[in-house]
Parts: structure tokens; sequence; C-alpha cells
């Protein structure tokens, strides 16, 4: 029988989770309450004069080609930037698991990155792929490739892409690393033994037994693209150039802080909040089927 | 013997009683609190005018605060007013005069301010072009005007020497900008000839008010909230078009939006820059071969549209006056003493010679010819003549649109997809009146009483 902790008071159990409950309530529950309740008003900056008007602020975004545009541009950013900060991390992660000389210092050198704020991180992109200050932008023009992002829709988007997937393979190689540790090495041992070559080995034992972390990590990376890559974003392009590389969060930044529009920068917030909520009751679905195999 | 550990002690208790009998002189000072938004090198020469002050009187005492950019600025201090602790002043950047001019409540404005503490701040005191900007309808003073600029153009003597250009000779108008940067290209004498920083400040704002042509109508938005965008003018279309055609025959670099395009001038790369005339300072500690290689020019214009250009309007900032609850009388006289202070034409003069922007009273500009300053400068007149030379029109007394700040991201925008050959000239024209006719109505709107 399983030993169960039995409070005599009925107020203390209450009182052991206010702390939790009272954080959650403010930081998480009030703004998000806020943010629905603003998606309803016009405002001006200062809050002075405010109107009730609906959903009309929700029908002014979905009404917008701009708008629109950056849910697609948000889609292939953050498909390109989940696959790109996965597969690397997971191809790391193997080698990093074989027995080699310093492997210490390789995994290290390799969870660095992590610890690098964004914007720093966006910086260093800069000095690299600027066209008139950066080493490899500099090259690229002197050899005649027009390398131009900031007047380069494709090249812009490449270039966050890039610098937000860098970010995130360090994550992604420390649970590759983990889950890898803890296949049971008599498995791969005894497919060995029958011939298996390693890249079978890999497909047929190791993936497949990842499965659980690479889904886990799916759904991280893609909360991630979307949420965490705003300062990448804002230090390289700025959602530019014209609007080829403002992701939805990106937007509902320049809204609300820019353009001091409350409103419409709410409404998105809201439609993003829906979205959260969609992957995170996918993830719970799915992981608790998957858990026990 | 005194022991280490004694003299210690002594030291920290003079220190204690030092920092006391500090704090009581302060708290017999009115204190007043003074956002602003400009970096280095310029917001320590501002620290030094606000310590001025202090030490010219001990009634008031004025504390700077750097908050960030402009942008950042405004957003703190619209944050700190909806959480009721407003600073006494904050420096905020001409486009978002709009937006604090509908704040009534939020701000005090100027006008009120001297009324209510009995400090005389005389509005003709200032050049016309200033006070315009940062008045009411009625022609009453709205913020502070402080630090003003306005866009003019700049050159690299070696550049055009090497391309057989005069070099004390700038192009004035957008023909001979054209000619003189084929020149450049076709010499090679330098990789990009022509480049701009503030596409829209130059091209847009100035560029129409030195054409006579309206930016928006209701006078750009003075007369009115409800006004319209008319930036797709034949003229206006025709400029983009010049500039688009330049960037593809390589004599044009974009270079990014608002000052982003600066670096490419004081790096040695362009030849030709149209920019701010605060970069002044910038210009003459970086670029290779300054202060020699560096010349100055008015900004240029289509000769066949205007025969004289107008006057160009302001950019900059000015300092608003905010509210708060429980704000004392004392605290609003201490702000004005300030504001007087500031005004005054040898802090003026001196704040112009230090940094580059134009002095904004016309004592203060007197000054700065008196002490033959611009003559042994050359090129520092320039800003000021082009800000007050003509009569200015309804198209070229300044702007006053809502959410200005906005619509200038979406100009920008738009160039960046015509420069990429996405739209063309008309095509991108319309869709920056379309998309900015679109944000105004949504500042009309939150903004209606």
């Amino acid at each position: 029988m399983r030993k169960r902790v039995i409070f005599n008071d009925k107020a203390l159990p209450y009182l052991l989770l206010l702390p939790q409950v009272a954080i959650t309530l403010i930081f998480f529950f009030w703004p998000a309450a806020q943010a629905v309740y603003f998606s309803t008003q016009i405002q001006d900056a200062f809050g002075l004069r405010s109107q009730f008007v609906w959903f009309e602020n929700f029908g002014a975004i979905l009404s917008d080609p701009n708008y629109l545009s950056s849910i697609r541009v948000t889609v292939v950013f953050s498909v390109s930037v989940t696959v790109l900060a996965i597969a690397p991390a997971l191809l790391l992660s193997v080698m990093a698991d074989k027995q080699i000389r310093g492997a210490t210092t390789y995994k290290t050198l390799l969870i660095w990155p992590y610890a690098v704020a964004p914007a720093i991180a966006a910086v260093l992109w800069l000095f690299i792929f600027h066209p008139s200050v950066g080493l490899l932008g500099r090259f690229l023009v002197a050899i005649g490739v027009p390398w131009d992002y900031a007047l380069n829709d494709a090249q812009a988007l490449l270039l966050v892409v890039l610098a937000s997937a860098w970010k995130q393979i360090s994550y992604n190689f420390l649970f590759f690393l983990a889950g890898l540790q803890s296949i049971p090495r008599s498995v791969l041992e005894a497919a060995a033994i029958d011939g298996a070559s390693q890249t079978r080995r890999f497909w047929t034992i190791v993936f497949p037994l990842l499965s659980p972390t690479t889904f886990f990590l799916l759904v991280v990376n893609l909360v991630y693209a979307f949420f965490d890559t705003f300062g990448t974003i804002h230090a390289l392009t700025r959602g530019g150039p014209g609007t080829s590389t403002t992701t939805l969060i990106y937007r509902v930044y320049v809204d609300g802080r820019d353009n001091l529009n409350l409103g419409t920068s709410s409404a998105q917030s809201v439609v993003l909040m829906l979205f959260v909520i969609a992957l995170t009751m996918i993830q719970f679905r799915y992981i608790e089927r998957r858990v026990h195999y | 013997m005194l022991s280490r550990r004694s003299i210690l002690q002594s030291t920290a208790a003079i220190g204690a009683v030092a920092a006391f009998s500090g704090a009581r002189a302060q708290a017999q000072r009115t204190q007043v609190t003074f956002w602003y938004g400009l970096g280095q090198p310029l917001g320590g020469i501002l620290e030094q005018v606000v310590a001025g002050f202090n030490a010219s009187q001990n009634q008031y005492q004025v504390n700077p605060v750097f908050r960030g950019q402009y942008p950042e600025t405004m957003v703190a201090a619209i944050a700190a007013f909806r959480a009721g602790n407003a600073p006494h002043i904050v420096q905020m950047f001409e486009v978002g005069t709009a937006t604090m001019m509908a704040a009534r409540g939020a701000v005090m404005p100027v006008h009120q301010l001297a009324t209510d503490t009995g400090v005389a701040i005389d509005p003709a005191a200032y050049l016309p072009g200033v006070r315009g900007y940062y008045s009411a309808p009625d022609g009453k003073l709205m913020s502070m005007p402080f630090n003003s600029s306005t866009s003019i153009l700049y050159y690299n003597k070696e550049t055009f020497r090497k391309a057989g250009l005069n070099p004390d000779q700038p192009p004035k108008t957008w023909r001979e900008v054209r000619e003189a940067a084929q020149k450049i290209k076709s010499a090679n004498a330098a990789p990009i000839p022509y480049a701009t920083a503030w596409p829209t400040w130059v091209h847009y704002e100035n560029f129409s008010a030195i054409h006579n042509v309206p930016l928006a109508t209701k006078v750009n938005g003075m007369a009115g909230m409800d006004a319209e965008l008319r930036i797709n003018s034949p003229l206006h279309v025709r400029h983009l078009q010049m500039l688009m055609d330049m960037q593809k025959d390589g004599t044009f670099k974009y270079g990014g939006r608002d000052n982003a395009g600066e670096a490419v001038f004081v790096s040695g790369e362009a030849a030709i820059i149209t920019t701010s005339s605060g970069y002044r300072a910038r210009a003459l500690r970086e670029t290779p071969g300054a202060p020699a290689s560096v010349g100055f020019g008015y900004l240029p214009y289509h000769d066949d549209a205007v025969q004289a250009p107008l006057n160009s309007i302001i950019g900059g900032a000015s300092l608003w006056v905010m509210t708060a609850p429980n704000r004392t009388k004392e605290e609003y006289k201490a702000v004005a003493e300030f504001f007087r202070h500031v005004s005054r034409p040898e802090i003026d003069s001196k704040w112009s010679q230090d940094t580059g922007y134009v002095p904004i009273t016309l004592a203060g500009a007197e000054r700065l010819k008196e002490s033959k300053f611009w003559q042994e400068n050359p090129g520092t007149d320039i800003p000021t003549l082009q800000l007050t030379r003509g009569t200015a029109t309804d198209n070229s007394l300044g702007l006053r649109l809502g959410n200005m700040p906005q619509i200038r991201v979406i100009i920008q925008e738009e160039m960046e997809r015509a420069f990429q050959g996405q739209q063309t000239a008309e095509q991108a024209s319309n869709a920056m009146v379309t998309r900015g006719n679109q944000v105004l109505r949504e500042f009309e709107r939150a903004n209606r009483s």
C-alpha cells in the first residue's frame, strides 16, 4: 500500500498551496484576463479613453493581409527552425555519445550556445553575415554573391532561421544525449552480435526508443520558434525587409509596444493563446498515450 | 597609533555625515524627474546642461534619467502615467507629438504651465519652424522645443576628387546627385555612390516640405485628426521611381530603416549621404580623412518641380510636461524654471555648437552668427539656413499625424518591397497611402473624445 500523508487540519494543505496558486493567478491568469479584456477595447495610448467594440479587433487583424502573411511567415519559420534545430542536435548527440577522447569537452562546448542571450547571439550572427561589416557577408559580396539581407526577403528569413535554430541546438542536444544514455546497452549489443550495421541499429533501435524525446522536443521547439525568437528577429532584421520576417509574436510586440495599439495587439495575443492551448492539449493527449510502451 | 580599523571607521563616519547633509540639502530643493532618450555622447552633453541648471540656483533639482532610445522612453513614460507616477518631464521625439497632444489630461501644455506658474515663456523667442511644429492650431506652445535637427547632405571630398568632381561643390539638385553618382560609379571611386538614412524623414517628410507639396491633407494633419496621406502624388511617385532606378543601376544603395544607413558614410564606402544634421559630430569623428574629407550641402531638390526649394522641417525631440496625482505647484514651478534655463541664448547656442542640433531660439542663432562659429566651422550654418529659407507654407510648417512612427514603418516596408522589384513605384505609393490612412483612422477613433 502507498504511504499517504494525512493532514489533520483542513486549512493547512490549502495554505501550503497558496503561494503557488497566488503566483499563478497574479503572473499568468491576471495578465491573460487583461489581454482578453483589452482585445475587446479600442483605447488611446494613455488609457484615457476606452470603447468596448466586441470582436472588432479580431475582425481587423484577420482581414489584414499583412497579418495573414505573418501567419505564413510564422509557419515557414517555425517548421524550418524546428527541423534545423532537431536534426543536427540528434546527429551531434549520437556522435558525442560514442567512446571518444575528450567527449566531455565536446559536450561542454556543444551545450555552451544555450547560455548566450538571444540578442547577443543575434549580434554575433550580424558580425558574421552583415554585408558590409560581417566576415562571411563581406566574403560573399566579394566573390560576387548578391548578399544583402536588408533587401532580400529570402536571405533575411534564412538568416533569422539559422540564428534561431543555432541557439536551440544545445538544448536539443542535451535532451537527446540523456535519451541516448537511457537506452539499454544490452539491446544494442544483442543487435550488434546479430550482425546489424550501425545505421541499421540506429534506425531500428535507437530512433524508435528516442521517439518520446523527439516528440517532446518537437513541441518544445515549435513553442520556442513561436514565442522565444523575438529577440533574435528584433536584433537582426526588425521584421523586414517589408514584412518578410515578421512572425506573429513579433507583430504582437510591434503593435503593442511600438504602435501603442493595445486593442489589436491583445487580440493577437488571444489568438496566440488559443494556439498554445491547442498545442498543449495535443501534447498531453499524445504523451499520455505514448508514455508506457 | 591609529589602527587601520579606526581609520576606516572614521572615514565611514565622515562619509555618512557628508551623505546625510547632502541628502538634507537635496531634500530642501524641489525634486523634478526628467526622462530623456539620447544615447552617448549626446546624453552626456544633455546631463551637463541639467547640471548647469542645478548649479545655477539652490531651489530646484532636476534629476535626469536615461530611459533608452526615444521609442523606449515614450513607452516607459506612458506606462508610468498609467501607473500614476509619470516623470515631470519627458523627452519625446517629434513623431510622437500627435500622440502626446491628443493625450489631454496626461500632459500639461507649456503655455498653461507658463500661466499657472507665472514663469514667462515667450513663444516668439523660438524659430518659426520649431515653434510651429510644437504648437496647437491656435498658436499656443504645447511642448518645450529642445533638440531639433533637420536633414542635410554630406559628401566625401576625397571620393569626389577621385571621381574628377569638384570637391568644393556639393550637388544641389537630384539631377546633379545622379550625375555625380554616375561619375563616382564609372570612376569606381566608391562602392556606394549615394546612400540615405531616415528614408521617410528625408524622402517623404522633408521632401514634401521643400517641394511645397502636401504630405497629408489638413495642413499635414496640424489642422485636424481627419487628415489623409497624399504621398502618392506624381512627384512622390517619380521620386521613388528615381531611387528605384538608382538602386537598379548601382548608384544608390538602400541601407535599412531609420538611421541604419548611416554606417556606410563614416566607413568611407558611401560618397554621398542624406541624413540628420545631428550626424555631424559622428561624421567628423569617424570618417576616414575627416574633418578635411567631409563636405556639407543642402538637401537636394528637383529643379523642374520647384524653382526655389522651401524650408525643410525639423526632427529631433521636445520636452513634455506630464501630470500625475498629487503633483505640487512648486514642482511645476521647477519645471518651468528649467525650461526657461534651456531657452537662454547662451545655453541654446552652446548646445547647438556641442551637438550639431540647430539653435532653437532666434537669439541663440544670432549668437552663433556673431561668435563666428558658423564661419570658422563650414557647414554648421546649413541646417539653420535651410530651416529658415523662404516663406513657410501649409506644406512646410511641419506635420502632426497620429501614430506617425507606425506610418514611417509602413512607408519603409513598402519602399523595401519596391526596391526588391516586388512592386512598381506607383503600387508602392498607393499601398503606403492605403495602409497609412488605416492607421490614421484607427488613431482618430481611439482618440475621439
